[in-house]
């Protein structure tokens, strides 16, 4: 179970991750997109998902990663995401609520270049029971 | 003339196996229920799954070919409502539609269905873009 005390905590990540124009190339090519000069709209799952798992992932959390279920995602871009960026993924959890015996853990990770906010993506993540 | 309750023109977007590896290595996420069939049985899905971010990364390339690029995309969002299931050899269809739900200066805010198989996979999808 989550510890009560992570709700509305943030998690730091430590060190800038630096985009490439093969990552972006790699994931719009999946996607058919040919235009390469700006990353595609979902392209910041590819920084979030690892860096907000590893940043709670944390056992004073008391999130159970092996039992999460992806349930809703949303993206906010502020500015599209290009090659060169380097990255600084926060991670807050803002919600949780415990549905059917199901924790619902709604997780927030800001992407931030320097002070500039460059996209906030929400994840809710349903923990089975 | 875009108005709301304009609708944008449905498309099929063609999921195999094939693009469900490009993706895992693409966006990262190895996850083996998208990738192997013996592992996602054994934790009792049907077949192997598409990721759901899969799917929305699709809609998203919908939506940014609407829009006029991924650039003029400032929000999408949706739920994982069904799992797009991808058998052996099978291309899966993932079928996308939009119709738009708000007209502002600057902006346009649209409503999005993806279905597979006749199957709603993505529920309650949303998207907002820059007007071109």
């Amino acid at each position: 179970m989550l510890n009560p005390d992570s709700l509305g905590r943030t998690f730091h990540g430590a060190e800038s991750v630096s985009v490439t124009q093969s990552e972006i190339q790699g994931f719009a090519s999946v996607i058919g997109e040919t235009d390469f000069s700006v990353a595609p709209p979902t392209f910041s799952i590819r920084i979030t998902l690892e860096q907000s798992q590893s940043l709670l992932s944390d056992p004073s959390v008391g999130l159970d990663w092996s039992r999460v279920v992806h349930g809703d995602q949303k993206f906010e871009i502020f500015r599209p995401i290009v090659a060169g960026d380097q990255l600084r993924c926060s991670s807050t959890i803002e919600n949780y609520k415990v549905a059917a015996g199901n924790e619902i853990v709604t997780v927030r990770s800001d992407l931030h270049s320097g002070e500039e906010l460059v996209v906030s993506t929400w994840s809710t993540l349903v923990v089975r029971a | 003339m875009i108005e709301v309750g304009t609708v944008i023109p449905e498309r099929i977007f063609w999921i195999n196996r094939e693009l469900l590896k490009r993706y895992a290595d693409a966006s990262g996420d190895q996850n083996p229920i998208h990738q192997n069939e013996t592992f996602a049985k054994s934790v009792g899905l049907p077949d192997v799954i598409a990721h759901g971010m899969l799917t929305m990364a699709l809609v998203g390339k919908f939506v940014s070919d609407w829009a006029g690029g991924a650039s003029a995309v400032k929000e999408i969002s949706g739920r994982f409502t069904k799992p797009v299931i991808v058998g052996a050899g099978a291309d899966v269809d993932l079928t996308v539609s939009g119709i738009v739900s708000e007209v502002n200066k600057s902006t346009v805010r649209l409503d999005l269905t993806a279905t597979s198989a006749g199957v709603k996979v993505l529920g309650i999808s949303k998207a907002l873009v820059a007007r071109s």
